[in-house]
């Protein structure tokens, strides 16, 4: 019996070897009509740390992370998540926990319902982490309607479904957008808690200082595909530039020093 | 099956707090009540209420069932992230509206019938058929909607296509069969008439209603061909299975189109 099927029959559910990514693109394509967005695209996100995908806007981060959400169909190349091929299936996104940039909820739902749903829907057993629930979004907003929250709180709501049901993997889409900054530092906090407990993140994010703060290895996508990946101190060596930003920006126009 | 039926239990409770469907079973009410007012008794109401059944319910379900399904697409894309499949999710969308609208058609034609003409038997058998087709219209409509939405991912694109479906079935095809009939009228029609007629979900539903309420002078061309051929009976059964056919061939289409989407 390999190793990968004694872990596997132990916990009941694919995992990741110790030195397997949490995912592995590989040559992953994808047009949209005429338009090419991924172009044959490799990338590692390593498992128990928190990789920063990064780009311009228009770069493929938002079709990557939606094909790794099953979303859209790569048009070539694939995918594994914890060592398993993506095949169309659900099952695996029990594992993930999804933050998305803008979310859309159920208007006339309450956060408690939408956290009810995600629960049945993940077949998530046992009681709600309320504290964790009450940590973002606090419990009065709990009990109204999605419709009359305000868009910082409707992202914390966003952040708790993300965290609540123990993922595996986190992706995070520009997750700290529109937070004040007491519920941007509680979020950052958990986000690093969470990779301390062996949590996989995938962070996309134009915010340098987030990155910097956060990210232990960074894949910067550029015209659909990887144009670097390392960690930060990687980057600085490559560019040129010991500031985060201004490496990024050198990447994006080409330009190093 | 689990996951379809929580599904649907969410998209429920957000149909019941849906100021819109509040909205369209109160206009059908307060209708149905003003004609019981002021324009007679029972057989007359039913009778008044036959367009609004084939031209509102329609309507409503293609137009607003087009939007609520656009405006629910962020929520999809949300509980697709979640481990549920695609086929369950747009069966509890699709479900999740039309019960609904159903719901909002019969309290508010019915609750009026209720207080203002229950004890009249001989009303049943039209008021039977009435709800009948307006039931069999919401879900093809909404079935129509839910193609549009899925096939059509821009708002106002799609809110136009699912306004052209409905004008097009309403208004345009009984001109085009009656342009037809004129142009053609050395030929023997009735066949290849009869055969359009199934192709529009509004011609089939003023057959079944006119057949069931003997109503031979509203019949009209079409609705005349369905009685000379297949007597009341019969044409019941294939009018109302070919507006079954209605609901399912979108609904087909609908799940295969979302099948392999990109979202």
């Amino acid at each position: 019996m390999t190793l990968r099927a004694q872990l596997v029959s132990a916990v009941g559910h694919p995992v990741a070897l110790p030195d397997e990514p949490a995912v592995r693109v590989r040559g992953v394509g994808k047009r949209f009509g005429a338009r090419p967005v991924l172009a044959a695209l490799d990338a590692t996100f390593p498992a128990g740390r928190i990789t920063g995908l990064v780009g311009p806007n228009g770069a493929g981060k938002t079709t990557l992370i939606k094909i790794l959400l099953g979303l859209v169909t790569a048009d070539q190349g694939n995918i594994e998540v914890f060592g398993r091929p993506l095949d169309g299936t659900p099952a695996y996104r029990a594992r993930l926990g999804y933050m998305p940039q803008a979310p859309r909820f159920a208007e006339h739902l309450t956060g408690r319902e939408l956290v009810a749903l995600v629960q049945d829907l993940r077949g998530a057993t046992g009681p709600v982490d309320e504290a964790l629930l009450d940590w973002f979004a606090g419990t009065p907003a709990l009990d109204q309607r999605v419709a009359t929250l305000s868009g910082g709180t409707r992202q914390k709501l966003n952040a708790a479904l993300a965290f609540l049901f123990r993922p595996d993997l986190l992706i995070l889409d520009e997750p700290t957008a529109g937070l004040d900054p007491v519920a941007s530092r509680r979020l950052k906090d958990h986000i690093l808690a969470a990779r301390d407990r062996g949590v996989s993140v995938i962070l996309s994010s134009h915010l340098a200082g987030e990155l910097e703060e956060l990210a232990d290895h960074l894949v910067f996508v550029l015209d659909g595909r990887t144009r670097f990946e390392g960690s930060a101190r990687d980057l600085a060596r490559a560019t040129g530039w010991s500031d985060l930003e201004r490496g990024l920006a050198a990447l994006m126009t080409g330009a190093g020093r | 099956m689990r996951t379809f039926l929580r599904i649907l239990a969410c998209q429920l409770k957000e149909g019941w707090r849906s100021r819109p469907i509040l909205g369209y079973t109160l206009i059908l009410f307060l209708l149905t009540d003003a004609l019981f007012r002021f324009g007679g008794g029972g057989p007359r109401v039913v009778l008044s209420l036959i367009n609004v059944v084939l031209l509102l319910v329609p309507l409503v379900g293609a137009v607003f069932g087009t939007m609520y399904f656009h405006q629910t697409r962020g929520f999809a894309l949300f509980l697709l992230a979640q481990p549920v499949g695609r086929r369950p999710l747009l069966a509890g969308l699709y479900l999740g509206l039309a019960i609904p609208l159903t719901c909002a058609l019969l309290l508010g034609l019915g609750l009026p019938f209720l207080w203002h003409a229950a004890p009249e038997p001989a009303l049943w058998r039209p008021l039977g058929a009435l709800f009948a087709v307006g039931v069999l219209l919401t879900l093809a409509a909404t079935a129509l909607a839910l193609v549009v939405a899925v096939r059509v991912e821009d708002r106002a694109r799609g809110l136009a296509t699912a306004l052209l479906l409905w004008f097009v079935g309403a208004v345009v095809f009984d001109g085009l069969l009656l342009l037809i009939t004129m142009t053609f009228d050395r030929w023997p029609l009735e066949r290849p008439l009869l055969v359009l007629t199934l192709l529009n979900p509004f011609d089939l539903g003023r057959v079944l209603l006119l057949l069931q309420m003997d109503r031979a002078a509203l019949l009209g061309y079409t609705g005349a061909l369905f009685a000379r051929f297949f007597g009341s009976g019969i044409g019941v059964l294939i009018a109302g299975a070919a507006l079954l056919a209605w609901t399912a061939g979108p609904l087909t289409m609908a799940f295969r189109l979302f099948q392999r989407r990109d979202l």
